[in-house]
C-alpha cells in the first residue's frame, strides 16, 4: 500500500490547437501534501480535470500500476481517485449523512440501494467525526456555511475510500479561521493519502504543504519544499514576486 | 468536534424522528384508499364512477411521471407511447378475446385482409398479454433510455425528443389501419378476461381493479423515495456530473427511473382500454402525453401524492367545466398552468412546504 503513488509523464492536453497543459511531469508520493501553483491559465485545473477523465489527455498518469488517462470520469472515481471542485457542489437538498452516504455507495448492489438505510456506515461516522460534522448530520447540505460545505466535500473523498485526492481551491472565500482549520484537516486525511492542492492562496500553502509544484503557461516551472521554490527567481518572476506581495495584503 | 458520548445519542432519536416523518405518509395513503376504494362507490353513479376509473388511470401515469420527472428531473413529455403500447397490448388481446378461438377481428374482415397478421397471434394468451404489458413498454423505454442517458441528453433536448417520440408513435398508428385500425383505433369490447363489459358489476369490479393498481404503484414508488435509490435519484437531478466523480454512472440510476414510469404507463393504458372502451392514436399523441403532465405538475411533482391528487383533480375539473362551458376548458387549463409554473414551482402540495418554512422563520 505504501508503494502507491501518483505519477505524471508528459500529460498534454490541448483544446481546437491551444496547448493548455504541456508534457507536465510530476510524481506525488503518498503522505505527500503537494500544491499545485500557479498564475491563472497556467493549467492548474485542466491538469486535474485531465486525470479524473474530465478532458481527454496524452502521455500518462497512473496510479500503482493502473493508467488512469481517458477511462471514463465514474470508472476512475472507483478506482480511487476523488476530486472536489472550486465552487462546492455538494447535494443541496440531501442532509449531511445522506452526502457521505451516497459517496460511501458507489458499490451497492441492486438490492441494498432498494432498500432504505437502516443504519450508519461506519466510513460515514468516521467521516462525521474527521471533518467534525457530527452535530449538523441531519441538516440539508444546502444550508451549511461555505465552508463547512467544502469540508462536507472532503469528508465525502473520504468515505469514497479515494487514495488519490485532488482539491480544487478548497479554502477560497473561507475565513482564516476555517483556512487553519481546513489546513489541519487535510493534514490529519494525508498521511495515508496522496493528496494535490491546487491553490491561490500563498498563506496557506506556505502554512501547510510540505511540497510544492509551480506551473506557468501549461508547463512545470519549478518544484520542491516551498523554501526551494520561493528561492528560483523564475518563480519569483511569474509568480512569487506579485502574488507574495498580494498575499501579504489580504493577510 | 463530535465526542463518543454525542455520537451514541442521537441514534434512537434519529430512528423516531424517522418513523415521525412516515406517519402522515401512512395516514395519506390510508386516506386515498379509502376515499377510492370505499367514499367513491358509495356516493356515485355508475357513469361517474367509470369517469373516475378513467381518472385513476391518468393518476397511475402521474405516479410514474412523479418518479421520472420531479425526483429524476427527466421532463418526460413523451409518456403517451407507453400509455399507448400498454393499451393497444390490451386491446389487441380483447379484440382476439372477443372474435372467439381462431376468429378474425371485426375491423380487419373490413380493412385488412380478413387474417390475423402473425405478430397478433402471440396476443390471444391472457398471460403472454399481462406480461407483455409490462414489459413492452418497459423494454421499450430501456433501449430508448440507454440510447439517450449514455449519450447525456437532458434537460430541454430530452424533453423535445420524448415528445417527438409520442408524435412519431402517433402518426405509426395512424397509418396501420389494416393491422391496428388506424384512426379509429381499436373499441367495441364486449368481454375483459371473460367478464361480460356491459354487466354494470363487472364494471365496478373493474374500478377497484384499477383503484387497488393505483394504490400499488404508490406503494412501489414510496419504497423507492425513502430506499437509498430514491436519495441517490435526488443526487443526479440536482448535481449529475457530481455523482460520476463519486464512481456511479448516472445514466443506469435513470434508466431504472424512466422504466419503471415507462411500465406504470403502460399498466395504466392497460386498464383504460376496458374502462373507456376505445383507444386510438387521438389517446396517446403529443397533446394526452402534455395533459399527463399537467395534473403531475399542479399536484406537485416532487411528492408523493401530488401527482396522484392533481391528475385526478385537473382531469374531474376539465370534465366539469367543459360539460358547463365547452369550449371555455383550455384556457382555463393554460393559465392554471402558467400560474403554477410562475408561483408554485412545487405544485399546491408545495404550499403546505412554503407555510411550515415561513412558520419556522417567524419563531
Amino acid at each position: 500500500m505504501n508503494g502507491d503513488y501518483l505519477e505524471l509523464t508528459d500529460v498534454r492536453v490541448t483544446f481546437d490547437g491551444f496547448v493548455a497543459v504541456d508534457s507536465v511531469s510530476m510524481t506525488v508520493l503518498q503522505g505527500d501534501l503537494r500544491f499545485l501553483i500557479g498564475p491563472n491559465g497556467a493549467g492548474k485545473t485542466t491538469l486535474v480535470d485531465a486525470i479524473t477523465g474530465l478532458v481527454t489527455a496524452s502521455g500518462s498518469a497512473t496510479f500503482g500500476a493502473t493508467q488512469l488517462l481517458n477511462q471514463k470520469v465514474h470508472k476512475i472515481a472507483r478506482l480511487g481517485v476523488g476530486r472536489t471542485f472550486q465552487t462546492a457542489s455538494v447535494f443541496e437538498e440531501l442532509t449531511v449523512l445522506q452526502n457521505l452516504d451516497i459517496a460511501a455507495g458507489a458499490g451497492r448492489g441492486p438490492l441494498t440501494l432498494l432498500r432504505r438505510r437502516s443504519s450508519v456506515p461506519e466510513e460515514v461516522e468516521e467521516a462525521l467525526e474527521i471533518t467534525g460534522l457530527g452535530d449538523l448530520r441531519d441538516k440539508q447540505a444546502g444550508v451549511l456555511a461555505h465552508g463547512q460545505k467544502q469540508w462536507l466535500e472532503i469528508g465525502m473523498l473520504l468515505v469514497q475510500n479515494a487514495r488519490v485526492l485532488l482539491l480544487d481551491e478548497p479554502v477560497a472565500g473561507m475565513s482564516a479561521h476555517e483556512r487553519d482549520e481546513t489546513g489541519q484537516l487535510l493534514r490529519r486525511i494525508g498521511a495515508e493519502r496522496t493528496v494535490v492542492v491546487v491553490e491561490h492562496d500563498m498563506d496557506f500553502m506556505r502554512s501547510f504543504a510540505t511540497s510544492v509544484t509551480v506551473l506557468h503557461a501549461g508547463r512545470v516551472l519549478s518544484e520542491g519544499t516551498v523554501a526551494e521554490v520561493q528561492a528560483d527567481p523564475r518563480v519569483q518572476e511569474v509568480y512569487l514576486g506579485r502574488a507574495a506581495t498580494t498575499g501579504e495584503v489580504r493577510s | 468536534m463530535t465526542t463518543l458520548e454525542d455520537k451514541t445519542k442521537p441514534a434512537p432519536t434519529r430512528a423516531k424522528a424517522k418513523r415521525k416523518g412516515e406517519l402522515p405518509t401512512a395516514i395519506g395513503f390510508i386516506a386515498l384508499g379509502l376515499a377510492l376504494l370505499v367514499l367513491a362507490p358509495a356516493v356515485l353513479s355508475d357513469f361517474r364512477l367509470a369517469l373516475l376509473g378513467r381518472f385513476v388511470c391518468y393518476a397511475i401515469v402521474a405516479v410514474g411521471i412523479g418518479l421520472a420527472w420531479g425526483r429524476g428531473g427527466m421532463l418526460t413529455l413523451g409518456q403517451g407511447v407507453f400509455f399507448g403500447l400498454g393499451a393497444y397490448v390490451m386491446a389487441m388481446h380483447l379484440k382476439l378475446a372477443d372474435a372467439g378461438a381462431d376468429g378474425v377481428p371485426d375491423f380487419m374482415k373490413l380493412y385488412g385482409s380478413g387474417e390475423v397478421p402473425g405478430w397478433w397471434e402471440p396476443f390471444r394468451s391472457p398471460i403472454f398479454t399481462i406480461v407483455a404489458i409490462v414489459l413492452v413498454p418497459a423494454l421499450v423505454a430501456f433501449g430508448l433510455g440507454a440510447a439517450i442517458f449514455r449519450r447525456r441528453v437532458r434537460g430541454a433536448y430530452f424533453a423535445i425528443l420524448s415528445q417527438a417520440l409520442a408524435a412519431a408513435f402517433a402518426i405509426l398508428l395512424v397509418g396501420q389501419q389494416a393491422t391496428i385500425g388506424g384512426t379509429n383505433g381499436l373499441n367495441g369490447f364486449k368481454s375483459f378476461f371473460g367478464f361480460n363489459l356491459y354487466d354494470p358489476v363487472n364494471k365496478r369490479m373493474l374500478f377497484y381493479i384499477t383503484s387497488a393498481t393505483l394504490l400499488l404503484m404508490v406503494l412501489v414508488v414510496w419504497q423507492l423515495y425513502r430506499s437509498r435509490y430514491g436519495e441517490l435519484l435526488i443526487a443526479v437531478r440536482d448535481q449529475e456530473e457530481r455523482v460520476r466523480f463519486l464512481g456511479y454512472d448516472p445514466a443506469n440510476i435513470k434508466i431504472v427511473a424512466y422504466v419503471v414510469a415507462a411500465a406504470m404507463a403502460g399498466i395504466a393504458g392497460a386498464l383504460f382500454v376496458p374502462i373507456v372502451g376505445i383507444i386510438s392514436p387521438a389517446s396517446v399523441g403529443v397533446v394526452p402525453s402534455i395533459a399527463f403532465l399537467i395534473g403531475v405538475a399542479i399536484g406537485g411533482r416532487s411528492t408523493l401524492f401530488g401527482p396522484v391528487v392533481g391528475a385526478i383533480a385537473v382531469a374531474w375539473a376539465q370534465t366539469s367545466l367543459s360539460e358547463s362551458f365547452p369550449s371555455f376548458w383550455t384556457y382555463f387549463q393554460g393559465a392554471m398552468f402558467v400560474l403554477v409554473v410562475a408561483f408554485l414551482p412545487r405544485g399546491f402540495a408545495g404550499v403546505g412546504a412554503l407555510l411550515n418554512r415561513r412558520k419556522e422563520k417567524t419563531a
